[in-house]
C-alpha cells in the first residue's frame, strides 16, 4: 500500500468546461456523461519527467533556426512557472508552437491564404532553471481567420505545453496578448469562466525585459497545480 | 494565498510539428511482454478523429513508475521512462507499441491491475481528457479498485483493451469521446 500526497483539485471556474457551446466542435468531442472523480494513487502523482536532456542550443529561440531572419516584430516571452502556492517548477520542459506574422501555420493543414516564411518554423522548447524561469526570442504571431462561425479570427497567441512533475500536472494552454481586440469575441479565450483566469493566459508588456533597438518583451507566467503537503521523497 | 490556476485551452489542429510523437518502447530490449494496441478515435456522430493526441504514461513490467515518488521497492528499467505520445492518423486511428506494465500499489492494501494512464488532446477538447486502459485477459481486472469506482459493468467495459484471437499481445482499444458507447473519462 502507497498512500501519496495528492494535489489539490482544479477549482472548476479556472478551467474551461469540455462542452462549451460557442466552440461548435467541442459540441460531438466533449463526454454526456460525468467524469468519475479518480483517488491520486501512485498512477496520479507520477509523470513524466521528460526532455530535460534533450534541448538544442536554438530551440528555445525562434528568430534563429534558419539561415535567415523571420519577418514579424521580435519579441522575448519570459516568465516563471510555479505551483499555485508560489513554489517555483524547476526543470520543467516547456514547448511552444505559433502561427507566423502572417498568421500561417507551417502546418500543412493550415490553408489561410497568408504567406509562409521560410525563415520561420514556429516551435520552440526549452527547460525551467532552478527557480522556474524560462525565457523564449520568436517573433509576434499573427491572427488567423478559422471555421467557427462567420468571420471567426483566433486572437494572436503562443500554444504552451507544459508537464510539472505529476500525471494530474499536465498542461496545454495558450497565451494571448495584451490590448488585442479579438480576445472579447473569441470563444476559446471566453471558455474560461472566471474572468481572473482568463486574464492570467494574456501576457503583459515587460518593458524592463525589452532589449534596447533589438526586441520588446512580455511576461507569462504559467501556475501548475500544487498540494498544501511537502512529498515524502526518501 | 493561493495563485489561481493557469487554464487550459485546446492544443488545437496545428500541433503536430510543435509536438513530436514519443515512442513508449526506445528500443527492442526493454524487458517485459510486448503489446501493441490499436485503435481509433470516434466522437459523438460516430466520425473518426483525425486531429487527436494521445500521450502515455505507465509503470514497467514490475510495476515501477520511473519517477522519485515511486518509492515501491521495486526496480525501474534502464531506457524506460514510461511516457509516450502517439498521433492519430488520417483516419483517426492509433497504435501504441509498449510493454506490459505491471500492478501497482493502491492507496489501501493490494494492488491495482495493470493499466495504461492515457491523456486525450485534440482540436475541440478544451482540456485534456484522463482514461485508463486495462486489459480485458488479464485476472486481476476484475478486482481493481479504480474499475470498482465505476457504476456499471457496460461503463467499466470501455476501459478494457479486448485481446486479439491468434495474435499474441495484440489489443484493440477505442476511445469514444461521446454517445452510447462513451469512454469513462476520469476527473484528476
Ligand atoms: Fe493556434
Amino acid at each position: 500500500m502507497t498512500k501519496p500526497t495528492a494535489y489539490n483539485r482544479e477549482a472548476s471556474e479556472t478551467q474551461p468546461p469540455l462542452n462549451h457551446p460557442g466552440y461548435g466542435s467541442t459540441a460531438e468531442r466533449s463526454p454526456g456523461k460525468p467524469l468519475v472523480l479518480l483517488p491520486h494513487s501512485l498512477s496520479e502523482i507520477t509523470g513524466p519527467l521528460y526532455g530535460q536532456d534533450s534541448i538544442g542550443p536554438n530551440d528555445h529561440d525562434l528568430t534563429r533556426q534558419h539561415d535567415g531572419e523571420p519577418i514579424g516584430q521580435r519579441i522575448i516571452v519570459a516568465g516563471k512557472v510555479t505551483d499555485e502556492n508560489g513554489r517555483p517548477v524547476p526543470d520543467a520542459l516547456i514547448e511552444i508552437w505559433q502561427c507566423n506574422a502572417a498568421g500561417r501555420y507551417i502546418h500543412e493543414i493550415d490553408q489561410h491564404d497568408a504567406p509562409l516564411d521560410p525563415n520561420f518554423t514556429g516551435a520552440g522548447r526549452c527547460v525551467t532553471d532552478g527557480e522556474g524561469n524560462y525565457r523564449f526570442i520568436t517573433i509576434e504571431p499573427g491572427a488567423y481567420p478559422w471555421g467557427n462561425h462567420h468571420n471567426a479570427w483566433r486572437p494572436k497567441h503562443i500554444h504552451f505545453s507544459l508537464f510539472g512533475n505529476a500525471f494530474v500536472t499536465r498542461l496545454i494552454t495558450q497565451m494571448y496578448f495584451p490590448g488585442d481586440p479579438l480576445l472579447e469575441l473569441d470563444p476559446i479565450y471566453l471558455s474560461v469562466p472566471d474572468a481572473k483566469a482568463r486574464e492570467g493566459l494574456v501576457c503583459a508588456f515587460d518593458l524592463e525585459n525589452t532589449v534596447p533597438g533589438h526586441a520588446l518583451a512580455y511576461r507569462f507566467d504559467i501556475v501548475l497545480r500544487g498540494r498544501d503537503q511537502t512529498p515524502m521523497v526518501g | 494565498m493561493k495563485k489561481i490556476l493557469t487554464s487550459s485551452q485546446t492544443v488545437g489542429p496545428f500541433f503536430h510539428f510543435g509536438l513530436k510523437p514519443i515512442a513508449v518502447l526506445s528500443s527492442e530490449d526493454i524487458p517485459g511482454e510486448k503489446i501493441t494496441i490499436t485503435g481509433a478515435v470516434l466522437d459523438g456522430t460516430g466520425a473518426r478523429v483525425n486531429d487527436a493526441m494521445i500521450e502515455i504514461w505507465q509503470a514497467n513490467s514490475r510495476g515501477k513508475y520511473d519517477h522519485p515518488e515511486d518509492q515501491q521497492d521495486r526496480q525501474t528499467t534502464p531506457g524506460f521512462t514510461g511516457f509516450g505520445r502517439v498521433f492519430v492518423n488520417g483516419d483517426g486511428g492509433f497504435e501504441i507499441k509498449t510493454i506490459k506494465p505491471g500492478p501497482v500499489d493502491w492507496l489501501e492494501p493490494g494492488q491495482q491491475a495493470p493499466h495504461i494512464n492515457i491523456s486525450l488532446f485534440a482540436r475541440g477538447v478544451l482540456r485534456r481528457m484522463a482514461t485508463r486502459i486495462y486489459f480485458a485477459d488479464d485476472p486481476a481486472t476484475g478486482g481493481d479498485p479504480v474499475l470498482n469506482l465505476i457504476d456499471g459493468p457496460g461503463r467499466r467495459n470501455t476501459l478494457l483493451a479486448q485481446p486479439v484471437d491468434g495474435r499474441p499481445g495484440a489489443y484493440t482499444w477505442n476511445i469514444v469521446l461521446k454517445g452510447e458507447q462513451e469512454t469513462v473519462f476520469f476527473e484528476v
